[in-house]
């Protein structure tokens, strides 16, 4: 549901950031990222650290929404490939399963023909990933860090 | 919906700010960006049209302390506020936590903000959600100008449910801290309370 909370546990992040990290290395890509349609980052592989993420992550998502706009006014379902030609850098953007937004940032050192090739194979993967992650019920074990949040911890939270 | 990263044990939260044009949604966070701790401060995006009014939105991610030895990232968005911007007003919208609505006291703004408010909710209700299940707050900005609409008159045409409000002069930070506090309050304790409500929800990420 659109307001309910989305837990992603342990070994689901170690799956999709493995799956990431295989699409860096395959697709030989600079970054990779996966993003959720409310612009939350996911998971990121590759050279991360010089980027700011955080604010790639709602770009996209943002582009991904304003495009999903327009697709609804030309009677389109969405546009599920978007390609962005830089001087130096490249991104290709995936949605996967109309939910999550799979990101590569590449340079001259990849081609398009050949992100486009390893990112359909991720897609897959990925796909098979969330297809498995709901289908298992809810970890009770996930939920029990929270339950347990008291007013004095909400109150921390501003600690200046 | 808040997303939680067990492995990074980390906890993002969508906060946006809806209101009126040039009520000042912008000028709010960015007195949030300017008093949080340099090592908690985020970068503030800005898609602005060529006179500076927002486009489509801005954009800051605020870290709060730890809770139960998760980090607290608040992702704070504003709205564009001009009528004609409602298309990128509702995308914003997606997958919102809580909702501050920032309100213009001027007598000349009654109108803008009850319209605002009100095409926030049949927003919000299009994706299926109900205010009323939502992290709400209302600011009244501007309450340093001379021709401000009283507070009682405020709070019965905008707060008929009686949602935490607060008076505000955000171009000199009054009501900004207390404002964004009420919200993240209100955020973390549904939080709190779904998960104790029963299981958590899956992943969601897939359907």
């Amino acid at each position: 549901m659109f307001h309910s909370t989305t837990v992603l546990g342990e070994d689901d992040y170690q799956r999709l950031k493995a799956s990431i990290d295989g699409l860096v290395r395959s697709a030989n890509a600079r970054v990779v990222f996966l993003v959720d349609k409310a612009g939350q980052l996911i998971a990121a592989g590759g050279a991360v650290s010089d980027l700011d993420t955080t604010s790639l992550a709602s770009l996209t998502a943002g582009n991904i929404a304003a495009t999903g706009g327009i697709a609804k006014l030309l009677r389109e379902n969405e546009f599920a490939t978007q390609y962005h030609e830089g001087k130096d850098a490249h991104v290709h953007i995936q949605v996967v399963k109309n939910r999550v937004i799979l990101v590569v940032i590449f340079d001259a050192r990849s081609s398009l023909g050949l992100v486009r090739l390893r990112v359909r194979k991720t897609a897959e993967e990925l796909t098979a990933i969330f297809d498995d992650m709901n289908a298992r019920p809810p970890s009770v074990r996930d939920a029990a860090n929270f339950t347990e949040i008291t007013d004095e911890d909400i109150d921390n939270l501003f600690n200046d | 919906m808040p997303f939680i990263n067990l492995f990074a044990r980390e906890i993002n939260c969508k906060v946006v700010y809806y209101g009126p044009g040039l009520g000042g949604k912008t000028t709010n966070i960015e007195v949030l960006n300017e008093r949080v701790k340099p090592e908690a401060r985020g970068q503030l995006l800005k898609l602005n049209t060529e006179t500076e009014r927002t486009l489509f939105y801005d954009f800051v991610p605020i870290d709060l302390a730890e809770v139960r030895g998760f980090k607290t990232r608040f992702l704070l968005y504003t709205t564009p506020g001009q009528v004609y911007y409602h298309a990128t007003r509702k995308l914003v919208l997606k997958g919102v936590d809580g909702i501050v609505f920032v309100a213009d006291s001027q007598l000349a703004r009654a109108d803008a903000n009850e319209l605002a408010l009100e095409e926030m909710k049949e927003d919000l209700a299009e994706y299926g959600v109900d205010l009323a299940d939502l992290p709400f707050v209302i600011q009244y900005n501007k309450r340093d100008l001379t021709q401000v609409t009283p507070i009682e008159e405020l709070r019965r045409t905008l707060n008929p449910t009686g949602v935490p409000e607060f008076e505000a002069v955000a171009s000199q930070g009054v009501g900004v801290s207390e404002t964004f506090k009420a919200v993240a309050r209100g955020v973390i304790t549904k939080l709190r309370d779904q998960q104790g409500g029963g299981a958590p929800a899956p992943s969601g990420l897939g359907h």
